[in-house]
């Protein structure tokens, strides 16, 4: 099939980008969209031309490396899937497509499509975590009672990769439905009680703190998040941090 | 762990729980505002006494001032939050998508809260003028009774095409702005339950759609009939 290629280039953080055209033939239907990536830059090497920058780690949809804001949607058309997962027979012959990296103050472009999504880790640092003692003693996870229903739960939230889906998708590029995600996955356990007040106290500061927007429910992020996150994660969020706000003695 | 956070003032949370209770606040004065705009559908001389006596109520009656002092100040600060709100959310994104597929995710009425609460605060600034100001310190003509007459005022202005077409336009506006907001305050609380949840979010939409309605029914009715020219 052939394309036509409209690749945003950016040489550097702090150069200008602009929208490059690039044509393309030869892409086969079975290629996924990574490896047609991969397919022009053999090709623009040749050419003597350098080649686009863009996240991918271990294609097969668990990593969150890839990104890549496809003809308007994140992760390109298709629910549930990331960019590695997107096949190119979902595309035509003759058809234009428009490649964009993340776009978001927190997530500043280092080269062409590759963002820095490092927010998110210190978002997960300020308190995406439980202090277990591993010194030889930890209780087995398994003694300690869980009902299903809050297992099932936490492991949905849990299913977050981290890609940054939402930010991008999120017309505010609010963070609400990651951090939601990994404060749930704590929230709904036992394990998780005994910080559950400050955990959720600073990873929101946190992710205020990164330049993310605010929620403004449009429930996008929901529908554009490869693993489906659900919205209710970000009600418990709100939930908790409100009790947490009211109830914290700081 | 050492708390940081900004709590109940300042967080982006906690910008969003005042957005949350003061748009409910006024949606629950709305409810108010239509019953007694309800009362215009009685026309001639009896009408004209019974609307002015309430008008003189809701002027005077101590519970009543309190409550209209608590939804100045709820719009108040709806407005300026809400305007934070936008500001860093346009602050969030400095480069902005070459194409993006908005439509493809997301309703239109949740992508244009702030600018159909624009609209609704324009709406609320001319409609305050025609009516608020008026009764306060306008000059107006007092009835049989002695009360003021807000009803021929009331009557009068909507007795113009254009007034009652932009009071038309802008309750639509509202109707958007709260077939969004009305429902998703609850989440932005923290409300949300499978077993709740779908029938708050319908009621609430519902909600938002009748109200409106409500307000559009009797603007709609005064200047069909128009029952100032009857007396």
């Amino acid at each position: 099939m052939d394309l036509t290629l409209k690749i945003w280039r950016q040489a550097s953080p702090e150069a200008k980008g602009e929208m490059k055209t690039y044509p393309i033939s030869g892409v086969e239907e079975d290629m996924s969209f990574l490896e047609m990536l991969d397919y022009l830059n053999e090709q623009l090497i040749d050419q003597g031309i350098e080649p686009v920058v863009f996240d991918h780690d271990c294609r097969e949809g668990i990593c969150g490396m890839c990104s890549l804001f496809i003809n308007g949607q994140a992760h390109g058309p298709g629910r549930k899937i990331t960019t590695c997962q997107l096949h190119m027979r979902e595309f035509k012959s003759g058809d234009t497509i428009y490649i964009e990296p993340f776009r978001a103050k927190a997530f500043p472009i280092i080269k062409d499509l590759m963002v820095d999504r490092s927010a998110f880790d210190r978002i997960q640092r300020a308190g995406g975590f439980i202090s277990v003692n591993t010194s030889g003693n930890t209780i087995d996870a398994n003694a300690i009672p869980v009902p299903k229903e809050s297992a099932d739960k936490a492991f949905d939230a849990a299913t977050c990769i981290g890609c940054g889906a939402c930010v991008a998708t999120c017309k505010n590029s609010s963070a609400m439905l990651f951090a939601s995600a990994k404060i749930s996955q704590f929230s709904l356990l036992p394990q998780g009680q005994p910080e559950a007040k400050e955990r959720v106290l600073n990873m929101v500061h946190q992710m205020d703190l990164e330049g993310f927007g605010n929620c403004t429910n449009t429930g996008a992020c929901e529908v554009e998040c490869p693993k489906g996150i659900s919205l209710e994660n970000i009600a418990r969020m709100n939930r908790d941090y409100l009790f947490a706000s009211l109830s914290s003695n700081k | 762990m050492a708390s940081t956070s900004k709590g109940l003032f300042g967080s982006s949370l906690a910008r969003k729980y005042w957005m949350a209770a003061t748009g409910l606040f006024l949606c629950s004065f709305l409810v108010g505002h239509l019953l007694g705009n309800l009362q215009l559908f009685v026309t001639g001389e009896e009408g004209r006494l019974a609307f002015n006596e309430y008008g003189q109520f809701m002027t005077t009656f101590p519970v009543v001032k309190i409550l209209s002092y608590v939804t100045y100040i709820s719009i108040l600060l709806h407005t300026v939050d809400g305007i934070m709100l936008a500001r860093q959310n346009r602050a969030a994104r400095p480069v902005k998508y070459v194409k993006e597929r908005q439509s493809a995710n997301a309703s239109w009425a949740s992508r244009k809260m702030a600018l159909l609460g624009i609209l609704t605060l324009f709406f609320i600034v001319v409609h305050m003028k025609s009516f608020w100001y008026e009764m306060h310190w306008g000059a107006l003509e007092m009835d049989a009774n002695g009360n003021k007459d807000l009803w021929t005022l009331t009557v009068t202005a909507f007795e113009q095409w254009w007034y009652t077409a932009f009071y038309v336009l802008a309750l639509t506006g509202l109707a958007f702005h709260l077939s969004h907001g009305a429902q998703s305050a609850f989440q932005t609380l923290g409300i949300n339950h499978p077993k709740y949840t779908p029938l708050i979010s319908k009621t609430m939409v519902a909600f938002a759609w009748l109200i409106p309605a409500g307000f559009i029914a009797v603007a709609v009715f005064l200047f069909v009939v128009q029952p100032g020219q009857a007396l």
